[in-house]
């Protein structure tokens, strides 16, 4: 929002105060001042001139040379301006003087010289009007420099819209010059108003609110007999520099009003509107705005209407055929209050939102109005003394805000701050802001004004911030909070995840990636990989993407896609949520998860699958000293880009962590026939579950132990678990360990077999063990196997 | 045998003159000091004399014995040396500069980020928590203040799932959770938690604009936690974060769930406050949101205000990211692209 230091200085003195830290100061109290402009610096002797004389100019038919009075001297001048004649008063830009980024000099125009220019309102940088010379009062004193006439110097300082979400009461003018009068020390000045109770015995206007859940007051009068078209300059300049576009008077005073007060008015041309009907429309109907374009209203948006026809949309904008026209001499000017929350909705829908929709919008004190009508007729009548009232006062207040008494004490805001603020200054900030204060010694308490009390000021702690912001955060002392030494908790898990993340980069040379919660669709149908339906997002702008995933693969499968062409050697993992289905409770059933993926090109895909395997088997091991155990069930679900042989799942003290499989070749194939692509799946929450093994150490044996590799020979379909259960199963007191060193197999030498090398080593606690001692284990332990079916070989 | 003795003597020197490897010495060796050896056959002789001769000749042949026993040792050690500088001198001399295969894996930026921030929270006594992506409207909206209507609640902004969740919009989202899982603090004892999380806005993804984000939220509720410890936990950590001696700055900011509600500035690193572009002149640039927690906000978390205070702050951690990294577009954190995402080996 755009502030003028003129229009502020209306309300409280600003002289003698130093602007630029007064704005700093507002910035840091209030809002955010994001620029500050200085207009009409760039305009230097302009004075008031009177066109004495005109003549043909010899070389152009649209330029003619003009001689301009200006008091003290007749200078010539080359001038193009349409409405130039004898007689007017103009503002004239003399030698050695500036307009905007124009120097004026003498100079040649076609031909003949020019010692100066007549100006339009444009040049001079106060509206937008470049239709021909701005037209001055016939009775200002020529020669007179225009800035002492018109308020053409003046600071404006842009406001941040955001930073005034929550505060209704600044979106107008005297709002800011309340601040600032806080913020100055100096007082507020009151408005100028008029006294509307003159009015009282005037018939009211033929008012009916219909619709009193989106209204909080209507407020109406009736002004005749209005004869000037076109508003004061210094008015047109205020609205100009404030980002308005002047317009005509009634219009021109309607805005004014708005950015003075924040109360947005409507001013309906009388002759069209002679009645008011506040309500809504049980059917769509369609209706013509101002700025002529048909919109379909809906049922749910709150319109004005005079007997039948709507006349505008309530807080948003009026209809074009009840606008103020040239002709319009009488006016039905409306000053509501309407429910913030409905217009914001209906603007929204609409897709318009207005200077005045977003005022609502904020929530705007319900006493405005009648104060805004009172504040117009002031201004309306200086300018127009011959305008005739021709209704009282038409005021339908349907819903008044509660009168909000806060109390609080000294220490409260001690405790707060932190500070010591006393209660002296806590007293005169508040009295200053406005709230009527009652205290007895520290404690208080506080009427809050009306301004403030539509939602923005509302409990103790918001009193806090009136006083803090006007103290200044910057005056603050900053301590130290005082507490007992105590020991952080120690959280295992958020520290586990990271050793993992770190182990996975560092030790495996993973990279880690970051995907989207849900399924990107086009990409697995690109690479032919089925999800299952999970619950899904119901209003994504990405419609496509609005399965939200139940397993991270696919995203991390898309990553390898994306990125075989250049780096086909790759690994990537990622610790994200995924959701798998819904609980009893009807809730998300999130889980978080930690999914690997392996490509190369070099490595077959058997050395991919064991890697994996081993990535998984430390990973487990490092947060939880423990080695997982894998085995193929039926648990998998049926996805169709997991392998239907190598997959396994993994499991650790009887939880189910997870599984890894090679990539089915139907979706390897859509991303790279030669990519041996190998992945997993890992349920973080579930390996949370497990506690992790404390360390134990085992007294080591001073004496040698005998290690004996042992070739077994079994059926080609055994694995090696199942040999490592039935090696497990022999009891022997010196089996310290024993270890897969090889596996052998030949088609030729061992039709249907295979040779599995077991390093067994035999120590003892007490003594070096005896040859025949060892050689009697091993034939145990050989027997043992022999009825399982495995045969030295 | 005296006579015999030298001319012993001069053999094995003659002989150990010519030897060159290893092998050739253990020949000598044998040769003068084996079983069989010429000195061993000398030592045989002695028992052939008698009295003072065999004094004399035995003391003749242990010196002689000696000294070939020294004379082999320290020709080994020699003849070692020679082997070892045969042995480097042939070797390969292997090329330094070729490049090692071995690539490190790296962490995602975010992870590299929010784990130095961590730290630094940590060692000033945060918790670290985590909370969850798909969330209640509760605990997103109504839980920290945010009523039906209010604006931030328009439905384009926040994803919404078939069950009437959401998936989480900021990570205060987690703050009532917290608050009820920790409890009322003992006197002297604040509860210090910090709150990673991502955070989804249902927008187009653009260049500066992500539906999927990173943001980290803090908060201490104790029995006096007042605006002045804000300022100063503000002031000290962000001096950490940034590894420099921060000034902040705080203005006015409306949030729902707190009140007052800051706006948080620091002095731009650019010009030391001066005022430079990057700070549109004002030698501040807007760092993050934090404010006093809200009343309603604290005993819907089962914490009655009456008694405890609390501050709260939100920092955009994929902002910072890029502010750190000088990434550009934001779209890279979800990209995984392994060209973008493998330089940050850390």
């Amino acid at each position: 929002m755009l502030i003028s230091m003129n229009w502020i200085s209306e309300f409280t003195d600003l002289k003698g105060v130093d602007l630029k830290e007064l704005i700093n100061r507002f910035t840091l109290s209030t809002a955010e001042v994001e620029d500050i402009y200085e207009m009409g610096k760039d305009i230097k002797d302009v004075v008031v001139g009177k066109i004495i004389e005109i003549n043909d100019h010899p070389n152009s038919k649209k330029l003619h040379l003009v001689k301009v009075d200006i008091g003290t001297e007749v200078v010539d001048c080359v001038c193009g301006a349409p409405n130039v004649f004898v007689g007017a008063v103009v503002p004239f830009a003399k030698l050695g003087g500036q307009v905007g980024d124009l120097l004026i000099q003498e100079v040649k125009i076609a031909g003949e010289t020019s010692k100066g220019m007549c100006c339009s309102e444009k040049e001079l940088g106060i509206s937008e009007d470049n239709s021909g010379l701005m037209i001055l009062d016939e009775n200002l004193p020529l020669g007179k420099d225009i800035k002492e006439i018109y308020q053409i110097e003046d600071t404006i300082f842009e406001v941040d819209n955001k930073s005034l979400t929550n505060r209704p009461d600044l979106w107008g003018h005297y709002g800011i010059a309340r601040e600032i009068s806080v913020l100055t020390g100096r007082p507020l000045k009151p408005l100028s108003l008029m006294d509307t109770s003159v009015y009282k015995d005037l018939d009211p206007i033929d008012l009916k609110v219909e619709e009193d859940e989106k209204t909080f007051r209507y407020s109406c009068i009736t002004v005749n007999q209005i004869s000037v078209k076109k508003s004061p300059v210094n008015m047109r300049i205020r609205l100009t520099y404030c980002g308005m576009r002047p317009i005509n008077l009634l219009a021109d005073l309607t805005n004014y009003l708005m950015l003075e007060l924040g109360q947005p008015m409507h001013a309906f041309d009388h002759g069209k509107v002679s009645k008011i009907r506040v309500k809504t429309f049980s059917k769509p109907v369609n209706f013509l705005t101002l700025d002529g374009v048909e919109r379909t209203i809906d049922t749910d948006t709150l319109m004005i209407c005079d007997e039948k026809e709507p006349v505008a949309i309530a807080g948003i904008m009026g209809g074009e055929l009840s606008e103020i026209t040239d002709d319009t001499t009488s006016v039905l000017l409306e000053s509501a209050n309407f429910d913030g929350t409905s217009v914001r909705k209906s603007a929204v829908r609409l897709g318009m939102r207005t200077e005045a929709s977003a005022r609502y919008e904020k929530v705007i004190d319900p006493e405005l109005t009648t104060l805004a009508i009172e504040r117009f007729l002031k201004l309306l009548l200086e300018i127009d003394p011959g305008a005739k009232v021709t209704s009282s006062l038409t005021d339908c207040y349907v819903k008044k805000y509660e009168t909000i008494m806060i109390r609080f004490d000294k220490t409260y805001v001690d405790k707060y701050t932190g500070i010591d603020i006393s209660s002296d200054q806590i007293e005169n900030t508040l009295t200053a802001l406005g709230f009527e204060v009652r205290r007895d010694g520290n404690d208080f308490e506080v009427k809050v004004p009306s301004w403030r009390a539509t939602k923005d000021v509302t409990i103790k702690a918001d009193i806090i911030e009136e006083i803090t912001r006007i103290y200044g955060y910057d005056n603050f002392e900053i301590k130290s909070t005082m507490s007992l030494l105590t020991p952080i908790r120690h959280d295992v898990n958020r520290e586990d995840e990271y050793r993992i993340k770190q182990l996975l980069a560092e030790r495996f040379s993973l990279h880690e990636v970051h995907s989207y919660i849900w399924y990107e669709s086009k990409l697995n149908k690109e690479i032919g990989i089925v999800t299952e339906p999970n619950i899904r997002i119901i209003n994504s702008v990405t419609a496509e993407n609005d399965t939200i995933r139940s397993t991270m693969i696919p995203s991390l499968l898309g990553f390898v896609y994306k990125n075989v062409d250049h780096t086909p050697e790759m690994g990537m993992f990622e610790i994200g949520r995924v959701v798998e289905g819904l609980k009893e409770d009807g809730l998300c059933n999130e889980r978080k998860k930690l999914a690997i993926v392996l490509a190369s090109k070099k490595l077959s895909e058997k050395e991919v699958y064991f890697k994996v395997k081993d990535i998984i088997t430390q990973v487990v091991n490092t947060v939880k000293n423990m080695k997982p155990t894998f085995s193929r069930d039926d648990k998998l679900k049926n996805y169709n880009y997991i392998h239907p042989i190598n997959n396994a799942s993994i499991y650790l003290k009887g939880e189910n962590l997870g599984y890894f499989s090679v990539l089915n070749p139907r979706v390897r194939n859509k991303i790279d026939k030669k990519l041996n692509v190998v992945y997993a799946e890992i349920d973080i929450e579930n390996l949370n579950k497990v506690v992790a093994k404390e360390i134990s150490y085992l007294e080591v044996s001073k004496y040698p132990g005998v290690t004996i590799d042992l070739s077994l020979l079994t059926d080609k379909e055994m694995i090696y678990d199942t040999i490592a259960g039935y090696i497990k199963e022999y009891t022997c007191e010196y089996l310290k360990s024993f270890r897969l060193v090889d596996i052998f197999e030949d088609e030729k030498l061992l039709p249907g077999k295979k040779s599995v090398t077991i390093r067994f080593e035999f120590v003892s606690m007490e003594r070096t063990l005896e040859g025949q001692e060892i050689q009697s284990m091993v034939d145990g332990l050989l027997e043992l196997l022999k009825e399982k079916g495995i045969e030295l070989r | 045998m005296l006579e015999n003795l030298e001319q012993l003597k001069l053999k094995f020197n003659h002989e150990l003159n010519l030897v060159e490897t290893r092998d050739e010495l253990e020949k000598i060796r044998v040769a003068f000091l084996g079983k069989k050896g010429l000195v061993t056959e000398e030592l045989k002789n002695l028992r052939n004399l008698s009295g003072e001769d065999k004094k004399t000749a035995g003391m003749q042949v242990n010196k002689l014995k000696n000294e070939i026993e020294q004379a082999i040792v320290s020709y080994q050690t020699v003849i070692e040396e020679k082997e070892y500088q045969k042995e480097i001198e042939s070797a390969e001399c292997y090329d330094y500069s070729i490049p090692s295969e071995n690539e490190a894996g790296t962490l995602h930026p975010i992870t590299i980020v929010q784990r130095q921030i961590e730290d630094i929270f940590k060692t000033m006594g945060f918790i670290i928590e985590d909370g969850l992506e798909v969330q209640t409207e509760y605990n997103n909206f109504e839980a920290v203040n945010i009523p039906k209507n209010h604006p931030a609640r328009d439905m384009q902004d926040t994803y919404y799932l078939e069950n009437g969740q959401i998936l989480k919009t900021h990570t205060s989202a987690a703050q009532n959770t917290i608050m009820r899982k920790y409890g009322a603090p003992k006197p002297g004892e604040p509860l210090k938690v910090l709150f990673p999380g991502r955070c989804f806005r249902n927008e187009n993804i653009d260049a500066s604009h992500e539906n999927t984000f990173f943001q980290l939220e803090g908060m201490m509720i104790g029995d006096d936690i007042s605006i002045s410890n804000l300022i100063y936990f503000m002031k000290v950590l962000l001096s950490e974060v940034f590894k420099r001696d921060v000034k902040v700055r705080l203005r006015p900011g409306f949030f729902p769930f707190v009140e007052p509600g800051f706006e948080l500035d620091i002095n731009c690193a650019i010009c030391g406050g001066d005022g430079c572009p990057t700070c549109k002149n004002s030698g501040w640039l807007e760092l993050l949101p934090c404010g006093m927690i809200h009343p309603n906000v604290l005993r819907m978390g089962g914490i009655d205000p009456d008694r405890y205070t609390g501050f709260a702050f939100g920092l955009g951690l994929t902002r910072l990211a890029m502010m750190k990294y000088n990434i550009k577009d934001i779209r890279l954190f979800n990209s995984g692209n392994l060209k973008q995402l493998k330089q940050f080996t850390n």
